[in-house]
């Protein structure tokens, strides 16, 4: 009912400011809907108190008002009125500590509860936070079924998600305002992060603890599917990459693997296996590159292969400078790796 | 006031002993607390000024979606620069500078306790800002934000420089601000009016002496910290590299540790002069003197017990996060109290709408909102949605901004007479005044839309599509207004000190003590010491007041008072003018930088200090013990 609230707020921004991928308030996880009611009730109070106090400052402002100089002040003023005051500042105190006791308890409520451990058998992801992407780790019992994915994340409606947050050089925040509030992925430990998705959708998710260079530059998007799309997704990610199909293609692998391009990525199936840099054998599956900086599409791809620094100055990615010949063959190759 | 019977003679004896000498050696080696604190309160609004105008650049890249008007390298290390410079290099020193102004005048002394120490400190402070705008203009300004998180800042991933000068500016300032926390605790305990005791002790005094405290206590911990840092950094010790058995996290609290204080540090001075200017503008004094003194110290306590809740997404234990949330929302009892208190001084008082007062009201309207967007950021789960977007500047300006920087130049219309023997402009005081808060609330009200919108902080660009491309169009145009209205504050200020209606000695008809002297206020600040008997000494003053006498007119004594009853003890000699806090200080000045490039600077430079200091404390004169009787001899209350 509350969390309508924040909902309406929703519709209005996002109808003022052009639509809104990436907002807590508009929440598409069970935890996140949590806590958006739990933001509009604090956010009703805060305001409410805010009317409440300014308003009996501006009712004192206009009780006694005078402007001639020089009055005489009231050195000490009558100590009846002074008593009634005392009174009124005293229970002002009271109220505001009783409501700060409530305040106090529905966090911790919230807090244990979007934090607490899923009853049923979650999918597990580790996440590893690298300058400026995001290596996502999906991991399965059985060590084989394991597979490794970039910069976008699959996840079935209403199977919970227990990410695993770690970095490997500096402190990054993995952030999805839809499923649930951010955990920062630090160096030497490993944090952990709920959320259950209840509706399908694409939403943005970005880092939120300054990183460097190009922090504004690492987002990444997860898909909120239904079981049976997700299963299909987990397949084909399993798959290592098909060989090429046709001679440009294959032109276009033997490009990949002539030049700098397998010291960073690796492609299963492809003799590749960089791990610096994002793994590549589903890359033409994914909606954005460059970690949420681009669309998915041959310009951007050709544009950013060529030289990265152009559209993320800063990145890791040497510019690699080739024909025209070369390129051609090399997008070919790489469009194939659904 | 009464006007005990001292010639003109006297007077002139007493000015020609405590004026500052002239020439360019008499200016840098004053010791005239007055002339030292307007240096420090005119350099910290030079860095305000450049900061803000650093702001200004950023909004102008943020203005619209993938702008190319700043590099990334640039946006940084200027949303860096910004930051320090306004925690490190104006707000903290504002405020302490101005309590080094009007502590002495306002508690009846003559000049602070150890002013040569006052003039060090300037000069410390001083060069740790030229050192930080030095290496942004050689394009070595630090980058890693404000508090400069490792292993971002460590030697991996932030190599050359940027991150020692960074680490090093820390050290000047923290040096600057113990220095002056010293100054004014020893000056409050030691130097009062006889009879101003501490339930008469002015709120701003007060506030003065919590915020001291809590430099001693938060200070030493940053300094320390950024010198593990730099050692981290220099000479390879591994306090913050997780992977030689260091910790990242622990960075984070040593450094909020502080961090969380320094806020109140910043905070707590401001409610001070909320305190100092209200009896004026509303014709009675404070309401609830001791309820306010108890709250700014039960802020000043609690302050050190939240520093976690700026950690709440490191992930520490659920335990930990629920105590931070309690002790965050703890502390807006006290503040509450406080503003309870100032609404009934107002809803009892007569109020006279004046540009100071104006400044105090619009802390009621823009500090509230950034409280209660604190209280969301202390809810944790709701924090770990909203805290590092820009949910995270909207709190903190307006927290820092309606808390602390309107009070501020409130209290800096209030007293600017005091100075200068001149009023502000009235009508320019206005426009500035509604021009600023127009401007912040435009800057930093769509912040929190950004903010709700997905936006993270500290990013130098985003891309279109994500609805934050109005809001953030809005900021910079409010941004824009900002720097109008400080522009017509200036024009106000230079007009005024040229021009400007002559005060007299208490344009205000104002209460506390200090508006009893002339303005400005003569180098001796009392040429007789009041005895207070109340806790608006210029209103109850009057031609038969008690006042002491026995104070030398040819050597620089102030008055020492017992703690508690205060009661006169002794005249103490102070030091006078020299040269060799300066040299001291440039002789640090020296080690410090030194210490970015080699560690040899500490041998090396550790002797230029010493010969510093030894020039500094080369004995003089001796007092026999004889002569001290006679010092407590002199003195006599009179009148009473």
């Amino acid at each position: 009912m509350i969390r309508r609230l924040g909902e309406v707020a929703f519709a209005v921004l996002a109808a003022a400011c052009g639509g809104a991928p990436q907002s807590p308030l508009n929440p598409a996880g069970a935890e996140a809907r949590e806590v958006l009611t739990l933001g509009a009730i604090y956010t009703a109070l805060a305001v409410l108190t805010y009317v409440l106090v300014n308003t009996v400052l501006v009712l004192g402002l206009r009780r006694r008002r005078r402007t001639v100089l020089p009055e005489v002040p009231e050195v000490a003023p009558a100590e009846e009125d002074e008593r009634r005051l005392g009174r009124k500042v005293r229970n002002a105190a009271i109220v505001t500590a009783l409501i700060l006791a409530v305040y106090v308890g529905a966090t911790w409520a919230v807090e244990a509860h979007v934090t607490s451990s899923p009853s049923t058998r979650p999918i597990t992801i580790q996440v590893t936070g690298r300058q400026w992407w995001w290596e996502m780790r999906y991991q399965d019992s059985v060590p084989s079924q394991t597979f490794i994915t970039a910069n976008e994340l699959h996840v079935p409606v209403g199977r919970p998600v227990v990410m695993l947050l770690q970095s490997e050089d500096v402190i990054h925040s993995f952030w999805v305002p839809a499923l649930n509030g951010k955990k920062d992925l630090v160096p030497g430990k490993t944090n952990r992060v709920v959320f259950t998705p209840r509706e399908a959708g694409t939403f943005r998710g970005q880092c939120a603890e300054f990183c460097g260079f190009q922090h504004a530059h690492m987002a990444f998007d997860v898909v909120v599917e239904s079981q049976d799309a997700y299963d299909a997704w987990v397949a084909a990610q399993r798959t290592p990459a098909p060989p090429p199909d046709d001679s440009l293609a294959a032109r276009g692998q033997q490009v990949f693997l002539s030049k700098a391009c397998p010291t960073c990525h690796a492609i299963q199936g492809a003799r590749a296996f960089g791990s610096r840099g994002p793994d590549l054998t589903h890359v033409a599956s994914r909606q954005s590159l460059a970690a949420g900086t681009l669309p998915n599409t041959r310009g951007h791809l050709a544009g950013w292969i060529v030289d990265p620094g152009r559209q993320k100055p800063g990145t890791r990615m040497p510019p690699n400078p080739m024909s025209g010949e070369e390129l051609e063959a090399l997008l070919a190759y790489l469009e194939g790796l659904k | 006031m009464s006007a005990p019977a001292l010639t003109q003679r006297d007077l002139l004896e007493l000015k020609r002993t405590w004026d500052t000498p002239r020439g360019f050696w008499g200016w840098v080696s004053s010791v005239d607390h007055k002339v030292v604190a307007i240096r420090y309160v005119v350099t910290a609004f030079v860095f305000f000024l450049l900061a803000g105008a650093l702001a200004l650049l950023m909004r102008i890249q943020l203005a619209g979606p993938e702008n190319h008007f700043l590099s990334p390298d640039l946006y940084n290390q200027f949303f860096t620069t910004h930051g320090t410079t306004m925690m490190f290099l104006f707000a903290v020193p504002v405020m302490e500078a101005v309590g080094l102004y009007m502590v002495p005048l306002l508690i009846g002394t003559r000049n602070v306790a150890f002013p040569r120490l006052n003039n060090f400190g300037y000069w410390v402070y001083l060069m740790g800002g030229v050192l930080m705008f030095a290496g942004l203009f050689s394009n070595t300004g630090p980058d890693t934000g404000w508090f400069s998180y490792v292993p971002l800042a460590g030697p991996e991933f932030s190599p050359g420089k940027r991150v020692d000068v960074w680490a090093q500016m820390i050290t000047f300032t923290e040096i600057a601000a113990l220095v002056s926390a010293v100054e004014i605790i020893a000056t409050v305990f030691k130097q009062r009016a006889p009879g101003m005791t501490f339930r008469r002790l002015p709120l701003f005094v007060w506030a003065m002496v919590i915020t001291s405290f809590m430099v001693i206590f938060a200070m030493p911990v940053v300094a320390t910290a950024s010198q593990m840092l730099a050692m981290d950094r220099l000479i390879d010790t591994q306090f913050f590299n997780p992977a030689e058995g260091g910790s990242a996290i622990l960075w984070q609290h040593l450094f909020w540790f502080f961090g969380h204080p320094e806020v109140y540090i910043i905070f707590i001075p401001a409610l001070g002069m909320i305190s100092a200017i209200l009896p004026a503008m509303v014709r009675r004094p404070v309401f609830g003197h001791r309820a306010l003194v108890i709250s700014m110290i039960a802020v000043g306590f609690l302050s050190f017990a939240l520093w976690a809740h700026h950690m709440f997404a490191t992930g520490l234990p659920e335990g930990a996060n629920m105590l931070f949330a309690l002790t965050s929302g703890a502390i807006a009892v006290p503040t509450g109290i406080q503003i309870f208190c100032w609404i009934a001084t107002i809803w009892s008082g007569r109020p006279r709408f004046q540009v100071p007062f104006l400044y105090v009201l619009a802390f009621f309207f823009l500090f509230i909102i950034g409280g209660m967007t604190g209280l969301l950021l202390a809810a944790v789960p709701v924090d770990l949605q909203v805290t590092d977007t820009y949910f995270l500047p909207a709190h903190i300006h307006y927290v820092l901004i309606g808390g602390a920087v309107f009070p501020l130049l409130g209290a800096i219309t209030f007293w600017f007479p005091k100075a200068t023997g001149r009023l502000l402009d009235e009508r320019l005081g206005r426009w500035s005044f509604w021009l600023l808060f127009i401007g912040v609330n435009l800057t930093f009200f769509p912040m929190h839309v950004s903010a709700l919108l997905g936006m993270p902080r500290r990013v130098y660009t985003y891309l279109p599509g994500l609805g934050w491309t109005l809001p953030n169009a809005l900021s910079t145009l409010g941004s824009m207004v900002i720097a109008v209205a400080l522009l017509v504050l200036l024009v106000n200020v230079a007009r005024s000190l040229a021009a400007g209606q002559v005060a007299g000695d208490d344009p205000w008809h104002a209460d506390s003590l200090e508006w009893t002297i002339p303005s400005p206020a003569p180098s001796y600040n009392y040429a007789v010491i009041p005895v207070v008997e109340g806790i608006a000494p210029a209103w109850e003053r009057s031609e038969s007041s008690p006042y002491v006498t026995g104070l030398s007119t040819t050597v620089r004594e102030v008055l020492l008072t017992s703690v508690e009853d205060v009661e006169p003890e002794s005249r103490h000699e102070q030091p006078g003018p020299t040269i060799w806090p300066f040299v001291a200080a440039m002789a640090t000045t020296g080690l410090i930088y030194g210490l970015i490039f080699t560690v040899w600077a500490v041998p090396i430079g550790a002797v230029f200090v010493t010969i510093g200091l030894i020039g500094w404390a080369w004995p003089r004169r001796g007092h026999s013990p004889d002569e001290f009787a006679e010092h407590v001899a002199a003195i006599t209350v009179e009148g009473a």
